[in-house]
């Protein structure tokens, strides 16, 4: 450890509505594995962005090298000044090989101006082997597991004699073994005196590969310290301390009849796709009227077992029950049949039709119901269930034929919440209903699965935002790495409880002091029966 | 930042009509239209004979071919596919039509002949539309491949069948299906009536038409909508497939032959009618209505180019010209849209 290789100071970032960054600084030294913590909507992303130069700053000042950053840099300013960012989705083209990814667009050049071909395999080779990696340069990245790929984007930087790499995420898709090896790359990059910003949940790894930590909250520098002398503990209290940002309810509808049952969910899960996870025996159960929170990681499982349950995507064994009938689900329509509804996690890519209207993008699901002789839509029944559902829930529009795109993002969420109340469902499974949405309507929001609840609905609430799933739901179910690592009601839950079982996979306490060397052990998976 | 702000002040403003007066808006609507009426103008101006009954009867007579099948691609096309195999299946259909009235010999159907050759073009029409349907969305071949790949398999068997050679020689019955009228009016412009009518109540007022809409302006989401997606998918296929066999025995009937090589780049133009008329190629947007003005453009044009005797090489550089251009305005459009 050396000088200090970036100095960040004072930096703000302002949305139309929204303060992102409130004068946050960073010092990284040279030779150095920094960790960047802070809970979603931190502001860690944004910084990210801005230190990449994908994004300008409205304030501060940014000295890398001694050298100040010009505010006007692009990507690919920053990149050749050293600073490289590597991305949770990557940035490589399948089809090309794995040199050709490393030296895209900076190919080396024979005097004539045609790509010397030679020197770029033997270049990649040399910069692979000393890494020490077991990939030819010639093979295409297509056929690479997600850890090769990451290898080659920590390669391509080196190619671009990279100062700071920016990891955001890095073991998000990786196993036990492979998060291993990319720590023990890490430690020999920091002994070659390049520096890491290392951006994760997973606050156990901290403690393995990181030197410091810096913590952000709510747009806002907390503090940064040694993670020697630091527990995982220490880093939650850092991360969590906040004003409440949704009340609690106090009414609860719960009764006792089991409305949706799961049992034994699992799945092998595909190792080059990081969409589609392992999940590992999983069993819900909700009660009418009950409001089940999922939390976890992204990638813990949470969102996966509900398009399971959904039918959107399929599984290797497992039983789902509704209302005490076993219900056979291999589609989204077989879902809606047995009285499921989902509100997908997102809105515009799974949700919306958005060039489509108000009024066809709420009743299509419902039409089977408003039909003459199957066929003909009833018009009538439609009109009339779109104005009683903008009643309800407040939906602000001209009229019913304004495309929902010109909508703003809590208007459609309720165009969605109800296109799936419409259905009558038994179930309703919502996923970040408040994603991207203004608090004012996050509440109307809430106050919808409410209802839905004193309706006798069993209601699941998936949400990234601890404070939300704390606020609506009865009980909380902790997801890790496609495990159920816990469910406890949620008027005992703290937060500091909800993060280590969705970090660590136990309480807080029991693991105190203990290290789980690369906690993305690969969760064995039970066989399809 | 606390629930206090419930009154949000941030909710949606009602999208405000947009001020004054929008050449592009206008033009999105009204371009075509009034391109086809200045156009129907100028002709009549430059060739006197371009208004007479009979030539007009002549046009719409002919448009009716294609805009029969177009009805069909507008639904292929607003699920986000094409189908480019439409000419040839269009022939395959009135051959095999035809080659089994002939043969078999026309009193064996006492006098119905034409019957049987109809429902042999369109059992046809719609068995090709059902492999393709089935190839798409079985295999995830995009589209365009498969009915590339049909559009070549089904010529070549078209030619197989009967050497290359015409089928002639029907009966008046058959006959009358081009060439007769009703009150006047030809028997394939009544055919495309009731077909285009059909396709606009279908994709206006019915399930089915919400379902093709929905598919192709969001795949995913018509899928977590409950929509069995791929069975929309095949069905648009089956029904273009149909109306290109329809097509095809209108289009014998009318010729008094089934050719071969009948339809040949007919899927250019049935495309070219549904893109003009606004359906845009991204899917989930458009119409019958602009499609119908779209072929009924493209009939103008063609017939206004011959009669002003313009070598008919010219009117392909026209026809590829306009397609562009129309494309190229919706692209446009739809920017200008999304950036409202």
């Amino acid at each position: 450890m050396g000088q200090t290789i970036l100095k960040a100071a004072d930096i703000k970032k302002v949305f139309p509505g929204v303060v992102a960054l409130d004068g946050v600084r960073l010092d990284i030294e040279e030779g150095e594995v920094h960790a960047l913590l802070g809970e979603n909507g931190a502001g860690k992303s944004t910084f990210l962005k801005i230190l990449a130069g994908a994004q300008p700053s409205d304030g501060g000042s940014m000295l890398f090298n001694g050298q100040p950053l010009d505010p006007a840099d692009t990507p690919l300013a920053r990149q050749r000044l050293g600073i490289v960012t590597i991305y949770q989705e990557f940035n490589l083209l399948p089809a090309m090989t794995i040199a050709e990814n490393m030296y895209l667009g900076r190919e080396p050049l024979r005097r004539n101006g045609l790509i010397d071909w030679r020197r770029m395999y033997r270049d990649a080779q040399k910069v692979i082997d000393d890494l020490g990696l077991d990939l030819d340069p010639r093979m295409p990245v297509r056929v690479l597991s997600v850890a090769e790929q990451q290898m080659v984007e920590i390669s391509k930087a080196l190619t671009m004699n990279a100062r700071l790499i920016i990891m955001d995420e890095p073991t998000a898709a990786l196993s036990g073994k492979e998060v291993d090896k990319l720590h023990e790359i890490i430690h020999g990059l920091r002994a070659k005196g390049i520096s890491i910003i290392y951006v994760t949940h997973r606050l156990i790894e901290v403690t393995a590969v990181c030197d410091r930590f810096t913590v952000f909250r709510d747009g806002r520098y907390v503090d940064t310290r040694p993670v020697a002398g630091s527990t995982v503990q220490d880093m939650v209290r850092l991360m969590v301390g906040r004003d409440v940002e949704f009340q609690r309810r106090r009414d609860r509808f719960a009764g006792d009849r089991v409305m949706l049952e799961v049992r034994g969910v699992s799945r092998a899960g595909s190792a080059t796709d990081p969409h589609a996870c392992v999940l590992s025996d999983l069993s819900v159960q909700v009660r009418a009227g009950e409001i089940v929170g999922f939390a976890g990681l992204v990638g813990a499982g949470r969102t996966e077992l509900a398009r399971v349950i959904f039918g959107a995507d399929g599984c290797d064994s497992g039983v789902v029950l509704v209302d005490g009938q076993t219900a056979t689900i291999r589609s989204p329509s077989d879902a809606i049949a047995a009285g499921i509804a989902l509100v997908p996690e997102d809105r515009k890519q799974q949700g919306c039709f958005l060039p489509h209207s108000i009024r066809h993008n709420m009743s299509l699901p419902s039409l089977k119901r408003l039909s003459k002789w199957k066929f003909f839509v009833d018009e009538a029944g439609e009109r009339a269930l779109i104005a009683d559902y903008t009643r309800k829930l407040g939906i602000r529009m001209a009229n019913d034929e304004v495309a929902i795109g010109t909508l703003s993002g809590g208007n459609q969420q309720k165009v969605l919440l109800a296109r799936c109340m419409a259905l009558h469902p038994k179930v309703l499974i919502v996923d970040e209903p408040t994603r991207g949405i203004d608090i004012g309507a996050k509440a109307e929001v809430h106050q919808v699965l409410f209802e839905m609840a004193k309706a006798g609905v069993a209601v699941i609430v998936i949400s990234s935002e601890l404070p939300e799933v704390m606020a609506v739901s009865d009980r909380i179910i902790t997801f890790r790495e496609g495990r159920i690592t816990g469910s406890l009601p949620a008027e005992d839950a703290t937060e500091e409880e909800l993060m280590s079982l969705m970090a660590l996979g136990g309480p807080a306490s029991s693991l105190a002091g203990s290290s789980l060397p690369g906690s993305g052990a690969a969760a064995h998976v039970h066989a399809a029966h | 930042m606390t629930t206090a702000a419930t009154t949000s002040p941030l909710a949606t403003q009602p999208p405000k009509k947009p001020r004054g007066f929008d050449i592009v808006q206008f033009l999105e609507k009204y371009g075509v239209l009034l391109f086809l009426i200045v156009l129907c103008i100028a002709f009549g101006i430059s060739s006197p004979n371009f208004l007479s009954v009979r030539n007009v009867t002549n046009i719409l007579t002919e448009v009716s071919i294609y805009g029969i099948v177009a009805v069909g691609m507008t639904c292929v096309i607003l699920t986000g596919g094409v189908d480019l195999a439409v000419g040839s299946v269009l022939a395959f259909g009135a051959l095999a039509g035809a080659w089994v009235v002939t043969n078999v010999g026309a009193g064996a159907f006492f006098g119905m002949g034409f019957l049987v050759a109809l429902i042999i073009s369109c059992a046809i029409g719609t068995l090709t539309g059902y492999i393709h349907g089935k190839t798409i969305t079985l295999f995830n071949v995009p589209p365009f491949i498969v009915t590339l790949g049909g559009m070549t398999i089904w010529r070549g068997a078209t030619l197989l069948m009967n050497d290359g050679a015409p089928i002639a020689g029907f009966d008046a019955g058959y006959r009358w299906w081009g060439r007769g009228d009703v009150l006047g009016i030809p028997v394939p412009v009544l055919v495309l009536f009731v077909v285009a009518a059909a396709g606009y109540v279908v994709l206006r007022y019915t399930r089915y038409g919400r379902q093709i809409y929905a598919v192709g302006g969001n795949p995913e989401a018509a899928r977590l909508t409950g929509i069995n997606v791929p069975r929309v998918l095949v069905s648009v296929y089956v029904i273009v497939g149909f109306l290109a066999g329809l097509a095809g025995f209108l289009l014998s009937a009318r010729l008094g032959s089934a050719e071969a090589i009948a339809g040949t780049s007919y899927e250019l133009r049935i495309i070219a009618s549904v893109v003009i008329g606004g359906t845009s190629l991204f899917g989930g947007m458009g119409g019958i209505g602009g499609t119908m003005i779209g072929a009924l453009l493209i009939g103008v044009l063609l017939n206004g180019l011959v009669m002003m005797n313009v070598s008919p090489y010219f009117q392909q550089i026209v026809m590829g010209v306009i397609i562009v251009l129309a494309v190229a305005f919706d692209t446009y459009a739809k920017m200008r849209r999304g950036k409202r």
